[in-house]
C-alpha cells in the first residue's frame, strides 16, 4: 500500500525555490487528511543543511539525496535518483514546482514508475479521498481537473505563485534521512552554464510584472518599463509581438507560446490584449493596463485601466511609485 | 459538381495565408504610405514558389493548376492588395503570354527566370490615346535586318520599373489596324527603352506604375512573341486569364476588409452592447458574406474553366466583372462599419477601399467586362 | 542521420474555447494547425537533414485530420510521415507516448526530435516519456543543436539563463521558441508532398493492445475559466490618472 505524500525539494546551489515551500504547505493539509506521511526529497551535493528547515513548512521526514554527481541538475542524475527511491518507497503522491527543472524532471520519473503525470497545476484538492487536480489548457482558455485513479503514485507538476504558504511552524522538526543514492548512468554531460545576472525576479514567480508590447515602438524604450519594474521588485517580460519584432528575448514572452504567469499585479503597457496574450497571463491577479487605443481587448480583462500615451504615464507611475514605497 | 478544393489546393490557400498574416501584414500599411515595395518580400515569395504557380516545373513552375494561382492571389490580397497584384500582373500579364506563345528558346531564357522569382516581369499594352481598345495602339515596331525598332510611350504599367522583362505589344503594321499588332519581350536595361513618370495613385500604392518610353529602341527579331500580326490575339487571351487573377485579388481584397470588419463589429461597443447586436449591420454584413461567397465562386469556376481547357472568356469577364464591384462595395460598408476610425489610417480598411477601386478599371474596366460579357451571350 | 520528428496537430491559437453539450471541448469547426512547436522540430530535422545527409520521418497520433498536419511537414521538406489512429476516446500522455515509442523503434532513427510542449494540453512530457521507452537520453526546451560525430551539443534553456549539454546519439530532443525560424512550404513541396508516403496505422498493426496504452490519467470535467470583469477607466490627465491609479492599486485592492 503506497503511503506518503512527497515533495521535490527543488535547490539551486544551495537556494530553495519559493515553489517548494508552497508545495510543502499544501501538500501538509493534504496528508493530514488522508493521514499520511509528509516527506520533503531533497537531491543534490552538501545539501543536507537545509533538510531541518523543510520541517518549519510542514515536512515531517526529509530524504536527503546527497551525491557529487546531484550537484548540478541533470535529467539523468535526479530522475534516476528520484525514480529509484520511489520505486523502494512507494509514495502515494510526487508533487513538484511546474520549473523549467520539475517539468523536465517529473515527466521522466513518471515513466520509470509507469504513472500517470498531471502538469502545470494551478490547483489541487482531495475529492473523496482522492487527489484531484486543475490544469489550464489551451493556455488557460480553459481548464480540466483530472486525477489519477489508479497508478501509483500520483505525480503532478503545480504552477508557482498558485499556492500559499501558511501555518508555517518555526522550529518545527522534521526526521532528516540520508539515503543511499544510485544517479546511473548520466548522459547529460553539461559543457557550460550561462546565467543572465538579472537582479529582477523569474517571470514565473514574481509578484508583480511590468510587460511591454508592441506600443513600446522599440527595444530602447523598454528602458522606462525596468525603471518601473526596479521600483517595485517586479520581472519584465513582453508580448508575442515585442518579441516576434526582435525587442526582447523569447525568455520574456508572456502567452500562449511564451510564460504562463500568475503575479499578483500584471502592469501591461502598449499591449493590444490578443487571445494569444491574454491566455498567458488572465490567472493575475490584478491586471493593470496602460494603452492609447481605448478600444485595446486589454481593457476586457484589466482591473483598472489608463488610456494614454505610456510614455507619459509610466514615467509618473514610477515616480509615484516611489514616493509611496518610500513614504 | 464538387465544391471542395483538394489537398494541395487546402494547403497551399493556408501557407499563403499564414506568410501574408505574418510577413505580409505588418509591412502593408508602411508600403502603401511610402508607395514602396519591399522587395524581400518578393523574394521570399520567390522561394516559396509563389512566382510561378500555374506553370510547368520543367520552366521552374510549380506545376499546379490556375485555380491554387488564384487562391495565393485572393490570399496575398486579403492582406495586401500590392501585393496581389504584384504576383498577378507578373503571372498572368507577362509569364503567362511568354508560356502560351513563346518559343522553346524563349522560355528557357525568359519564362524560367520568371517562374523561379530571379525577375519580375510586367506587360505593355496601354497607351495614352489606347486603353481598352488595344487596336488604336501608336507604338510602332519596324523590322530592320535582324532586329526591330520600337517606337512609342505606354502608360500605367504595372511592375515597371521593378520588372526585369516586359512583354509589349506594338504595331508592325499600323495600316492593318489590330491584325497588325505584334508582341515582343523586351529586357530592362535595353538601349532606347527607359521609364517616364512614376505614377501617385489612389490605392494600391505599394504597386509600382510607370511609364515606358521607347525611342529607337531596338530589339532582336528573336524576341518576336507569336507570329507577326499575332499580337491582338495574344492580348485578348492573355486578358482573359488576367482577368482570373484582378478578379482573385478583388475577391481578396473584399474578404479582407469582410474579416476587418466583422471583427471589429464584435468587440466595438456602443451603448452597453457590441455595434454586430445591431440588426441594421447584421444585415450589412450578411449582404456581405453573401456577395463575397458568390464572387468566389464565379472566380473559382473561372479558374477551373481554363484547367480543365474550357471556354473561359464569358466566365473571366463575370468574375472580373463581378468580384471588383463586390470589392468596391464590401469595402466601403467595412469603413462604415468602422466608423470614423475606418476613415483613418489607423486601420486597413481604409487603405482597403482605395485599394478595391482600381479592380473595377484595369485589365478592362466593369463596361469593357460588361461588353465582353454581352459579346458571348449574344453570339 | 535519420531524424524521426514526433508531432501533434492542435487548435489553432486564435481559436476561442467552448464546452459542448457533454461538457467536454468543444471540436467543432475548430481551425487546427501544426503545434508551434512542432514546426520548429520539423524545421530542425529538415536542417539537420540538409546538413548531413539521411531521411526526415514525422509520427503523429491522432485521427485522420491529423493528416493535414503531417501533409504540411512533407510539404516543409520531410521524407515519409506515419499516423496511428489510436482508436481511443480518452488518451493520456502515457498513451501517446507508448504508442510513439512504439511506431519509432520499427524505424530508424539517430536522432529523434519533438515540440517542447503542445498549446493545447501543454502537459510538456510526451518526448520525455519516449524518450525513456526508449532508453534515450533527452534534453529539453532546445534553442539551439548541433550534430557532429555522432554526438550533439544542445544548448537548452533554464530558468534564468542557458545550458550547454552534450549527449551521444541516438536522443531525443524537444524544440523550444528560438531554435530557428520555421519555413513555409513551398509550392512545390506541396504538390511533391501527395507523392511521398503516408502510412496510417492501427494499435493492432504495431502489436499493441487497448490494454497496453491504457491512460492513466482520467480527466474528470472540463470548464472555462470565468470572464474577468473589465474592471475601470481612470479618467484625467496622464498625471492625474498615473497618480490615481498607484493609489487605487494601494488602497482600493491593496496589492502593492
Amino acid at each position: 500500500m503506497a503511503k506518503g505524500i512527497w515533495v521535490f525539494v527543488e535547490q539551486r546551489d544551495g537556494k530553495i525555490k519559493k515553489v517548494t515551500y508552497e508545495l510543502l504547505s499544501a501538500g501538509r493539509k493534504i496528508a493530514d487528511s488522508l493521514g499520511e506521511e509528509l516527506c520533503a526529497v531533497l537531491p543534490g551535493k552538501g545539501v543536507a543543511g537545509l533538510a531541518p528547515g523543510l520541517g518549519e513548512y510542514g515536512a515531517d521526514k526529509v530524504f536527503v539525496l546527497e551525491s557529487d554527481a546531484l550537484e548540478k541538475y541533470t535529467t539523468d542524475g535526479y530522475a534516476n535518483a528520484l525514480a529509484g527511491l520511489a520505486k523502494e518507497k512507494e509514495p502515494s503522491a510526487i508533487l513538484m514546482g511546474c520549473t523549467v527543472t520539475g517539468r523536465d524532471l517529473a515527466a521522466q520519473v513518471a515513466q520509470k514508475l509507469g504513472t500517470g503525470l498531471m502538469t502545470d497545476c494551478t490547483d489541487m484538492a482531495l475529492e473523496d479521498g482522492q487527489l484531484v487536480f486543475t490544469r489550464p489548457i489551451y493556455a488557460g482558455k480553459a481548464f480540466v481537473k483530472a486525477s489519477c485513479p489508479e497508478a501509483r503514485p500520483v505525480m503532478a507538476t503545480i504552477r508557482p505563485n498558485v499556492l500559499s504558504i501558511e501555518g508555517t511552524q518555526a522550529g518545527r522538526p522534521a526526521e532528516v534521512v540520508a539515503v543511499d543514492t544510485a544517479t546511473g548512468d548520466i548522459r547529460q554531460a553539461i559543457k557550460d552554464i550561462v546565467l543572465q545576472i538579472s537582479t529582477r525576479p523569474e517571470l514565473t514567480e514574481a509578484d508583480i510584472i511590468v510587460s511591454g508590447g508592441r506600443g513600446m515602438k522599440g527595444p530602447e524604450n523598454f528602458k522606462i518599463l525596468e525603471d518601473l519594474a526596479d521600483v517595485l521588485g517586479a520581472a519584465v517580460g513582453a508580448s508575442r509581438a515585442a518579441v516576434d519584432a526582435g525587442w526582447k528575448p523569447h525568455s520574456f514572452q508572456v502567452g500562449q507560446t511564451g510564460k504562463t504567469v500568475s503575479p499578483v499585479v500584471y502592469i501591461a503597457c502598449g499591449i493590444s490584449g490578443a487571445i494569444q496574450h491574454l491566455a498567458g497571463m488572465s490567472s493575475s491577479k490584478c491586471i493593470v493596463a496602460v494603452n492609447k487605443d481605448p478600444e485595446a481587448n486589454i481593457f476586457k480583462v484589466a482591473d483598472y485601466g489608463i488610456v494614454g500615451d505610456l510614455f507619459e504615464v509610466v514615467p509618473i507611475m514610477t515616480e509615484e511609485f516611489k514616493k509611496l514605497l518610500a513614504g | 459538381m464538387i465544391f471542395k478544393l483538394t489537398e494541395e489546393q487546402e494547403l497551399l490557400n493556408k501557407t499563403v495565408r499564414d506568410f501574408a498574416e505574418s510577413e505580409i501584414a505588418p509591412k502593408a500599411a508602411e508600403m502603401d504610405e511610402k508607395e514602396e515595395y519591399d522587395l524581400s518580400l518578393w523574394n521570399k515569395m520567390a522561394e516559396m514558389g509563389l512566382t510561378g504557380i500555374p506553370y510547368p516545373e520543367e520552366y521552374g513552375g510549380a506545376g499546379m493548376d490556375n485555380l491554387s494561382y488564384a487562391i495565393a492571389v485572393e490570399e496575398l490580397s486579403r492582406i495586401c492588395a500590392s501585393s496581389g497584384v504584384l504576383v498577378s500582373a507578373h503571372t498572368s500579364l507577362c509569364a503567362w503570354p511568354i508560356y502560351a506563345f513563346g518559343t522553346e528558346d524563349q522560355k528557357k531564357k525568359y519564362l524560367v527566370p520568371l517562374c523561379s522569382g530571379e525577375k519580375i516581369g510586367a506587360m505593355g499594352l496601354t497607351e495614352p490615346s489606347a486603353g481598352s481598345d488595344a487596336a488604336a495602339l501608336k507604338t510602332t515596331a519596324v523590322k530592320e535586318g535582324n532586329e526591330f525598332v520600337l517606337n512609342g510611350t505606354k502608360i500605367f504599367i504595372t511592375n515597371a520599373f521593378l520588372a526585369e522583362t516586359y512583354v509589349i505589344f506594338a504595331s508592325t503594321d499600323r495600316s492593318k489596324g489590330h491584325r497588325g499588332i505584334s508582341a515582343f519581350i523586351v529586357e530592362k536595361g535595353t538601349p532606347g527603352f527607359t521609364f517616364g513618370k512614376k505614377e501617385h495613385k489612389m490605392g494600391i500604392r505599394a504597386s509600382a506604375t510607370y511609364e515606358l518610353v521607347f525611342e529607337n529602341c531596338r530589339i532582336p527579331a528573336e524576341n518576336l512573341l507569336g507570329e507577326e500580326g499575332q499580337g491582338f490575339k495574344i492580348v485578348m487571351m492573355t486578358l482573359d486569364g488576367g482577368r482570373i487573377g484582378i478578379a482573385a485579388q478583388a475577391l481578396g481584397i473584399a474578404q479582407g476588409a469582410f474579416d476587418q470588419a466583422l471583427n471589429y463589429s464584435k468587440v466595438r461597443e456602443q451603448f452597453g452592447k457590441p455595434i454586430s447586436a445591431n440588426q441594421g449591420l447584421q444585415w450589412m454584413l450578411a449582404d456581405m458574406a453573401t456577395q463575397i461567397e458568390a464572387a468566389r465562386l464565379l472566380v473559382y469556376q473561372a479558374a477551373y474553366l481554363k484547367d480543365t481547357k474550357q471556354p473561359y472568356s464569358k466566365q473571366s469577364a463575370m468574375a472580373k466583372l463581378f468580384a471588383s464591384e463586390t470589392a468596391m462595395a464590401v469595402t466601403t460598408k467595412a469603413v462604415q462599419i468602422f466608423g470614423g476610425y475606418g476613415y483613418t489610417r489607423e486601420y486597413p480598411v481604409e487603405r482597403m477601399m482605395r485599394d478595391a477601386k482600381i479592380t473595377e478599371i484595369y485589365e478592362g474596366t466593369s463596361e469593357v467586362q460588361r461588353i465582353v460579357i454581352a459579346s458571348n451571350i449574344l453570339k | 542521420m535519420n531524424i524521426v520528428v514526433c508531432m501533434k496537430q492542435t487548435f489553432d491559437t486564435e481559436a476561442k474555447i467552448a464546452l459542448d453539450a457533454n461538457g467536454k471541448i468543444n471540436k467543432q469547426g475548430v481551425s487546427l494547425i501544426m503545434n508551434p512547436y512542432c514546426e520548429f522540430a520539423v524545421e530542425e530535422a529538415l536542417r539537420i537533414k540538409e546538413k548531413h545527409g539521411g531521411e526526415v520521418t514525422v509520427v503523429s497520433v491522432g485521427g485522420p485530420e491529423a493528416q493535414d498536419a503531417l501533409r504540411q511537414a512533407l510539404a516543409m521538406g520531410a521524407d515519409k510521415a506515419v499516423l496511428v489512429d489510436p482508436g481511443m476516446e480518452e488518451v493520456d500522455e502515457f498513451t501517446t507516448a507508448t504508442i510513439l515509442a512504439k511506431a519509432i523503434s520499427g524505424l530508424q532513427y539517430d536522432i529523434v526530435l519533438g515540440g517542447f510542449r503542445a498549446i493545447d494540453d501543454g502537459s510538456a512530457q510526451v518526448a520525455g516519456r519516449v524518450a525513456e521507452i526508449l532508453g534515450l537520453p533527452v534534453v529539453n526546451v532546445v534553442t539551439k543543436l548541433e550534430i557532429a560525430d555522432g554526438k550533439a551539443t544542445a544548448t537548452k534553456e533554464i530558468e534564468g539563463g542557458s545550458q550547454v549539454l552534450e549527449v551521444a546519439l541516438p536522443a531525443v530532443f524537444t524544440a523550444q521558441k528560438g531554435l530557428n525560424e520555421p519555413r513555409y512550404p513551398s509550392m512545390k513541396g506541396i504538390m511533391q508532398a501527395k507523392k511521398k508516403p503516408m502510412e496510417k496505422k492501427t494499435l493492432a498493426d504495431l502489436g499493441l493492445d487497448a490494454g497496453q496504452v491504457a491512460p492513466k490519467v482520467k480527466a474528470l470535467s472540463y470548464f472555462l475559466p470565468s470572464a474577468r470583469a473589465a474592471g475601470k477607466i481612470i479618467p484625467g490627465e496622464p498625471a492625474d490618472a498615473a497618480r490615481d491609479l498607484v493609489k487605487a492599486l494601494r488602497e482600493e485592492a491593496k496589492v502593492i
